[in-house]
C-alpha cells in the first residue's frame, strides 16, 4: 500500500505575531513537524486539525503553505471563530492531523514577470511562492492589510522580491491601494507578465474586474469553505466560467482569473 | 478472526470482506480517497448519489459545521449515471471490492430506467435506493416517508434490476421508521441500510440569515449517532432482511455497538471528513476491537443487547 497522505504530527511551536488593536493572540505561525512528503507547491493547502477537536469540532480547517523546510513545515494563522481559537492554544507536542499537499498551486513561469497581489492572510501562500521562486528579480509584491505589517509573516519576502505595502486605516486608503492595484496589473499586462492574486473575496473579484479589463493573464486563490477538503463533500464547489460546478479543493484553489466565477 | 458478512437478501445476497461500508455522498467515488487508503480493504464502498440525468445541486452554502456534526443541502450534485459508468466505475478495484451505487430519482419510472441501466453493469454489487427525495410526480412528498411510495420505489427497483443486491436507505425523518421497513421489505428489499441524515437548521445570529442557502437540510456526524442506533435497533427487531447502519460511526467501537443493536453491516460517513483514513482504520481495527470486547464472532455480538 502507498503511503498515507494522512499523517499526525506535533506541534513544535506556535509564535504569536504582532499586536493586532494593542493585543497580542490573533496570528500566529504554526510550527509542525516535516511530514513525509515528496514535494509541494506554493498555492496548494493542507487540511489541519488538532486532537483537541476532539469530535465536538467535526472538520479539519484549511491552511495556506507557508514553507517547509528540512524538519519543519509552517502555517500561518488569523483567529476568527471556534477552531481557530482552539489553534491558538496548541503547545509544543500536542498532536495535529495533517493531510496534503492539496490541490493546485501558483503557476510559476521563472522568466516571467510576476506580481503577487496579496490582502491579508492572503500574504500566506507568496511567503513560500518568493522562497522558492528560481529568479526571484522577476517577482513584486503588492500587499494590503488592516492590521499592523508586524501581523503578517512579510518579513522575509521583502528580503528576496520587490516590495510594495499599504495598511488600510481609512476606506480611502482601500481605494488608494485598489487603484495601486490597477496601476502595477497595468504594467504587469504591459510585460506580457502574470499576476497572481490571494485574498478575501471582494478583493479577487476586484483582481479578477481588473484582469477582463486590462486584458491581464491573472489567477485568483479562492477561499472558499471546506470540510473534506478532498473531493468529497461538494461543499467547496465553484462555477467555471461556462457554468459547471468544481471542486474549489481539488481543481482549485487556484483558478485563471478568466475560467472562474467569483 | 474472521469478519466477513454476507447480506442475505430475498433475492441477491452481498457478500463484503468485512462489515465497513462507506457511506453515499461522503466518500465521492472512492477514487478520491486512494491516498489515505487501500480501498480493497474496505467491506465496500458506496458512491455518491447518481440521477439519470447531471444535477447541478443546490447553491452555496450548502455545508455547515455544528456541534459533532454537520448539516448539508448538496442537492444530489452529480455526473449522471453515464459518466459513471463510463469514466468512474472502470477506475475502481470492483473485483476486490464491493461497489454499490446509490440512486437517487424524482419519479418511480426513472427509478426503474435507472436501476435497469445499472443491472447490466458487472462492476455494480448492488444498489442502494435513496428514498428521501421528494416524488415530483406525485406532488414532492418525500418516498421515504410513506410506506406506498416506498414500497412501489423498492418493487420498480428490484424488478428492474434482477441481478443486483438492493438496499433500500431510509430516513429518520418519520413517525415510524418501522413501517417503512417492513413495506419495503414486503415489496421486495434485500436489506434496508439507516439511517439517512436528520432533518436540521442553523442560523447566523448576527447576519440574520439562515447558514444553508436551501434553509434546512440535513443532519449527520456523532450528533446523530443515537438517532441511528435506535433507528437500527428498531428496524432489526421488525424485519428479517439485514440491517446496516449508518449515522455518527467513526471508531471500531462505534460500529462494534451498532452491531450489537442489531447491525449486520456499518457505513462511515461524515467520519471520512474527520479524518479521510476514518473507514480504512475502522476496517482495520475491527478485529482488535473485537478481542478488546470480548466479542467471539460478528453473529455472535449481533443484537446480544441485554434487556433484562
Ligand atoms: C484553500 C484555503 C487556504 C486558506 N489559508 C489560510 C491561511 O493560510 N491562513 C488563515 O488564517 N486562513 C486560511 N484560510 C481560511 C481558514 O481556513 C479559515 O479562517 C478557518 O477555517 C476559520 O476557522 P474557524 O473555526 O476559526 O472559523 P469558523 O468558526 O469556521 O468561522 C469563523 C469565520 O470564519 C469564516 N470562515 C470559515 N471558513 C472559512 C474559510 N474556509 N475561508 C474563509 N473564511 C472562513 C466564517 O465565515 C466565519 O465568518 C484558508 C482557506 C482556504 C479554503
Ligand atoms: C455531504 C453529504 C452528502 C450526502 N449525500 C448523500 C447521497 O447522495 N445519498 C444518500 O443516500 N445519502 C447521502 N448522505 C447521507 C450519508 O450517506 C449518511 O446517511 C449520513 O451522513 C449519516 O451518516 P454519518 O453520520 O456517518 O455521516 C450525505 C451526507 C453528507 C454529509
Ligand atoms: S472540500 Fe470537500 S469537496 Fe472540496
Amino acid at each position: 500500500m502507498q503511503q498515507s497522505a494522512y499523517c499526525r504530527l506535533n506541534v513544535r511551536e506556535l509564535t504569536p505575531y504582532g499586536e493586532a488593536n494593542g493585543a497580542q493572540g490573533r496570528f500566529f505561525a504554526l510550527r509542525l513537524e516535516r511530514p513525509a512528503w515528496t514535494g509541494w507547491n506554493p498555492g496548494q493547502f493542507l487540511m489541519l486539525r488538532p486532537a483537541s477537536f476532539g469530535l465536538e469540532i467535526p472538520w479539519a480547517r484549511p491552511f495556506g503553505i507557508c514553507d517547509m523546510t528540512e524538519n519543519c513545515l509552517t502555517c500561518f494563522f488569523q483567529v476568527l471563530g471556534r477552531g481557530t481559537q482552539r489553534m491558538a492554544r496548541l503547545k509544543p507536542g500536542d498532536e495535529v492531523s495533517v493531510w496534503g499537499p492539496l490541490g493546485k498551486g501558483f503557476a510559476l513561469e521563472p522568466d516571467t514577470p510576476t506580481l503577487l497581489l496579496a490582502g491579508g492572510m492572503g500574504i500566506v501562500p507568496f511567503v513560500g511562492y518568493v522562497k522558492n521562486h528560481p529568479k526571484p528579480e522577476n517577482v513584486t509584491v503588492l500587499f494590503g492589510h488592516r492590521e499592523p505589517l508586524n501581523c503578517y509573516p512579510a518579513d522575509s519576502i521583502g528580503e528576496r522580491a520587490q516590495w510594495e505595502s499599504a495598511q488600510e486605516r481609512a476606506p480611502e486608503d482601500r481605494d488608494r491601494f485598489l487603484s495601486r492595484v490597477r496601476e502595477r496589473m497595468g504594467e504587469c499586462a504591459g510585460k506580457n507578465g502574470l499576476a497572481l492574486a490571494c485574498g478575501p473575496l471582494p478583493f479577487l473579484q476586484t483582481v479578477r474586474r481588473f484582469s477582463q479589463e486590462i486584458g491581464a493573464r491573472a489567477q485568483l486563490s479562492l477561499e472558499n469553505r471546506m470540510a473534506c477538503g478532498v473531493g468529497a463533500c461538494l461543499g467547496c464547489v465553484a462555477q467555471r466560467a461556462g457554468g459547471a460546478s468544481v471542486c474549489a479543493c481539488r481543481e482549485g484553489p487556484v483558478f485563471w482569473a478568466d475560467q472562474i466565477v467569483v | 478472526m474472521d469478519i466477513s458478512v454476507t447480506l442475505r437478501g430475498q433475492t441477491r445476497d452481498l457478500v463484503l470482506k468485512n462489515p465497513v461500508l462507506t457511506a453515499s455522498g461522503t466518500f465521492g467515488n472512492g477514487l478520491e480517497f486512494t491516498p489515505y487508503g487501500d480501498l480493497a480493504s474496505l467491506g465496500g464502498i458506496v458512491v455518491k448519489g447518481l440521477s439519470l440525468e447531471p444535477r447541478p445541486g443546490n447553491p452555496c452554502p450548502r455545508i455547515v459545521e455544528t456541534v459533532a456534526g454537520m448539516l448539508n443541502a448538496v442537492g444530489l450534485q452529480n455526473d449522471g449515471v453515464e459518466v459513471f459508468c463510463r469514466e468512474k466505475l472502470p477506475a475502481l478495484p470492483w473485483r476486490e471490492v464491493a461497489v454499490i451505487v446509490n440512486i437517487y430519482a424524482a419519479s418511480v419510472d426513472e427509478f426503474a430506467r435507472l436501476a435497469a441501466r445499472l443491472d447490466g453493469e458487472e462492476g455494480v454489487a448492488a444498489l442502494e435506493v435513496n428514498v428521501s427525495c421528494p416524488n415530483v410526480a406525485h406532488g414532492g412528498a418525500l418516498f421515504g416517508q410513506d410506506p406506498l411510495q416506498a414500497a412501489a420505489v423498492t418493487r420498480a427497483v428490484r424488478e428492474a434490476a434482477p441481478r443486483k443486491h438492493v438496499m433500500v436507505k431510509l430516513s429518520p425523518n418519520v413517525t415510524d421508521i418501522t413501517s417503512i421497513a417492513r413495506a419495503v421489505e414486503d415489496a421486495g428489499a434485500d436489506s434496508v441500510s439507516c439511517i439517512n441524515t436528520v432533518l436540521g437548521m442553523a442560523v447566523d445570529l448576527p447576519a440574520r440569515r439562515p447558514a444553508l442557502a436551501n434553509v434546512v437540510g440535513g443532519l449527520s456526524g456523532p450528533a446523530i449517532k443515537p438517532v441511528a442506533l435506535r433507528c437500527v435497533w428498531q428496524v432489526a427487531r421488525a424485519v428479517k432482511i439485514p440491517v446496516i447502519g449508518v449515522g455518527g460511526i467513526v471508531c471500531a467501537r462505534d460500529a462494534l455497538e451498532f452491531i450489537l443493536a442489531g447491525a449486520r453491516a456499518v457505513q462511515v460517513g461524515t467520519g471520512s471528513f474527520i479524518r479521510p483514513d476514518c473507514a480504512f482504520s475502522l476496517a482495520a481495527e475491527l478485529p482488535a476491537a473485537c478481542e478488546q470486547f470480548g466479542v467471539t464472532s460478528l453473529d455472535e455480538l449481533r443484537g446480544s443487547l441485554r434487556l433484562d
